[in-house]
């Protein structure tokens, strides 16, 4: 009898593109693998047919993502995933489109197109893989270091501000927001699973380790201590909202964080082009 | 006029002229930003473009612009963007991953004067050389320059025939007078001018490669959805559009962006010419510049002047060969530009060691009247 495992890596290699591109460029032990395995499996679960999916990704490790995958991959420029992807998506509404970005790619040279993907409620689902550093050039801080954090750009400690992904994406107006880790691997699938079955724009963060660079930089130990650490500190948000905010402190909230109905962008078009070609027939 | 030529007849801006002609290439995906003095694009492709089902974006920059109609484009559009001097450095990047990744799209710059902010409501053409070489690394552009309303029109349906026809960024560049200038032109019939389509894949899905070498350098080009679930990078990379470190698929990759584009330059390449034949002195330039030039020629030719006009339509590739043979019997050639010097630096780097080149800028934000080219044949006759 097939285990489970088993069969979950089966379904994997039916997604990749096993005789292309491998090994992959990524360290032993990064959180970006595992991000992929349970995009997969999401996409699996939703029985979606792989010609209709697009992935799009900017520039980083974690954007490296799509190219090992068996779609219609797009791995665009640094920062601007989310710009291409909205012409993908406009051009094609009948696409399922998914970004891959990492903090850097999305928030610090992305931020303008990121806030504004989120603006117009896009039918997109933005995967964040936040592993709080620059892990392909080697090290630097990004808009979501941790105060303090040593980066190779910031030797004396982080002394900048960061930012909160999913508050920024509900201000924005994203119509799905949730974050999960690579430590907790069944709830990030169902997450992502969640997100591309929700028709607007959703974020996922995926909260991830660069033990190359941020665990060493800042004694947090190798891959296995960094995702134990997020098993020591993530609080899923049903049990988040009951605490008191002091049994919070140093916590931080896992789950789905944000979820609206509002209406999509290309749908909004699509009407839009209706209405005018009903006018231009009662005439 | 026929009934038929008088409906068709429309007072139009050049910018309505671009927008008019890329309507009539095929255009279905517009994403821009407004800018001084393109905006008259965005705002005709904003009206007619939903009526047609096609799509109109207003994006949150030009580098977001470039890259939805990048994004656009593989999903199978034909997809435009129009800007101006700053939106045009903005997109620069971006323009690049189109040429890397053989993406078909058109630009239209609307030129103003620069550097920076510069001279958002006056004339320039100081980005010609920004149009061949405004983004890093190495390639070979395609540039258009129309000089009037009819044939910004026409630029514009060629432009989307050329990137079509050899996967790449083609830019059109035109400027604010042009641009804001009115004159009578007739819509062509559908079926009148040639209109072009990329070539699709006719092999299985499991054969096709995205970037795959054939006799003509060009890859059939399969869209986003159809079943061919290829991989498109801006690294560098092999046919079937995998990163690649290895030498010889660098260089075969780099090779195919230029010869593309050079082998076929007589496919690309459109000059006119203004009383040539028996000419001694030549007048070169582009765009509006070149409707001045051809009244300095007449004005020439009342006074007993041997003088012609060169024209080209076509920037990049630079009819090189097409240009020199004109200046075969030409001893003096006048170059006059908008600018402080560009075209005229393409104009000595072909022309043979007798020939006496003769530079005529202006860059204060006017025009070039017809007696400014004139005074300046008289100067070095
Ligand atoms: C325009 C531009 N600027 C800078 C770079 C260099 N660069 C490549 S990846 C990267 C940061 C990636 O960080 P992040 O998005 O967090 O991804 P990670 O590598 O950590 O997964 C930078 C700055 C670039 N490729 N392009
Ligand atoms: S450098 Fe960091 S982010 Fe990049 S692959 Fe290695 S561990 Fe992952």
């Amino acid at each position: 009898m097939a285990t489970d495992v088993q069969q979950k890596s089966d379904v994997t290699h039916h997604y990749l593109r096993a005789k292309k591109k491998f090994p992959n460029v990524w360290c032993a032990g990064c959180g970006n693998g595992i991000v992929m395995g349970a995009l997969i499996r999401a996409i699996d679960r939703l029985g979606l047919d792989k010609d209709g999916v697009a992935v799009v990704s900017g520039i980083g490790c974690s954007s490296r993502l799509p190219v090992y995958l068996d779609f219609n991959t797009l791995h665009t420029t640094h920062g601007r995933a989310l710009a291409f992807a909205t012409g993908v998506k406009f051009a094609k509404p009948e696409l399922k489109v998914i970004v891959i970005t990492g903090d850097g790619d999305a928030l610090a040279i992305g931020g303008n197109h990121f806030i504004h993907a989120c603006r117009r409620n896009i039918d997109i689902t933005t995967i964040l893989i936040n592993n709080k550093i620059y892990g392909m050039t080697g090290g630097q801080f990004s808009p979501t270091t941790t105060a303090g954090a040593h980066a190779t750009t910031a030797p004396y400690g982080n002394y900048e501000k960061q930012f909160d992904i999913s508050k920024l994406a509900i201000a924005a107006g994203a119509s799905y927001v949730a974050r999960g880790t690579v430590y907790h691997v069944q709830q990030l699938e169902k997450l992502i699973q969640g997100a591309i079955s929700k028709k607007g724009f959703a974020v996922v963060e995926a909260v991830s380790n660069c033990h190359t660079y941020y665990g060493r930089m800042n004694r947090e130990g190798d891959a296995v201590a960094m995702i134990g650490w997020m098993k020591d500190h993530a609080m899923p948000i049903q049990a988040a909202v009951k605490l008191p905010p002091e049994k919070m402190a140093g916590k931080f909230v896992t789950g789905l964080l944000h979820e609206t109905d509002a209406t999509e962008f290309c749908e909004e078009y699509r009407m839009l082009v209706e209405r005018l070609a009903a006018k231009e027939e009662s005439k | 006029m026929t009934n038929n030529k008088q409906n068709r007849a429309r007072l139009l801006q050049g910018n309505e002229a671009c927008v008019q002609g890329a309507l009539y290439a095929g255009l279905n995906f517009f994403a821009g930003y407004p800018i001084t003095p393109s905006t008259e694009i965005a705002e005709g492709l904003s009206r007619e473009l939903p009526k047609i089902g096609g799509k109109f974006i207003q994006m949150e920059d030009e580098i977001g612009s470039i890259a939805a109609v990048i994004g656009a484009s593989n999903a199978g559009s034909k997809a435009m963007t129009a800007t101006s001097g700053p939106g045009f450095s903005l997109m620069q990047e971006n323009i690049g991953y189109a040429y890397m990744t053989e993406t078909p799209c058109v630009i239209v710059d609307v030129q103003r004067g620069g550097p920076s902010t510069g001279l958002p409501t006056k004339i320039s053409q100081s980005d010609i050389m920004q149009a061949r070489w405004g983004t890093h690394g190495d390639y070979t552009a395609i540039t258009l320059a129309p000089s009037s309303v009819k044939e910004c029109f026409e630029q514009t349906v060629r432009a989307f025939n050329l990137s079509e026809r050899f996967r790449t960024p083609v830019t059109v560049l035109t400027d604010e007078v042009l641009g804001h200038m009115r004159e009578m032109m007739i819509i062509p019939e559908p079926g009148e001018l040639e209109v072009r389509h990329r070539i699709k894949p006719d092999v299985p899905a499991d054969w096709y490669k995205h970037f795959e070498l054939t006799a003509n350098f060009v890859s059939p080009m399969a869209a986003f959805g159809e079943g061919y679930r290829y991989n498109v990078s801006g690294l560098t990379h092999d046919q079937a559009g995998f990163p690649t470190n290895v030498a010889a698929e660098i260089k075969e990759k780099l090779d195919k962006l230029k010869l593309k584009i050079e082998r076929f330059s007589d496919e690309i390449v459109n000059l006119r010419t203004e009383m040539m034949d028996d000419a001694k002195i030549a007048v070169i330039s582009c765009g509006t510049v070149a409707r001045a030039a051809i009244q300095a020629v007449k004005i020439a030719r009342e006074n007993r002047l041997k003088v012609g006009a060169i024209q080209p339509l076509t920037l990049w590739p630079f009819p090189d060969a097409q240009i020199r043979e004109l200046l075969a019997n030409v001893r003096k050639v006048v170059v006059a530009e908008l600018n402080m010097g560009q075209v005229v630096h393409e104009i000595r780097r072909i022309v043979p060691d007798h020939t006496e080149v003769y530079f005529l800028g202006r860059y204060d934000g006017e025009v070039m009247p017809p007696q400014q080219i004139f005074e300046k044949i008289k100067e070095v006759k």
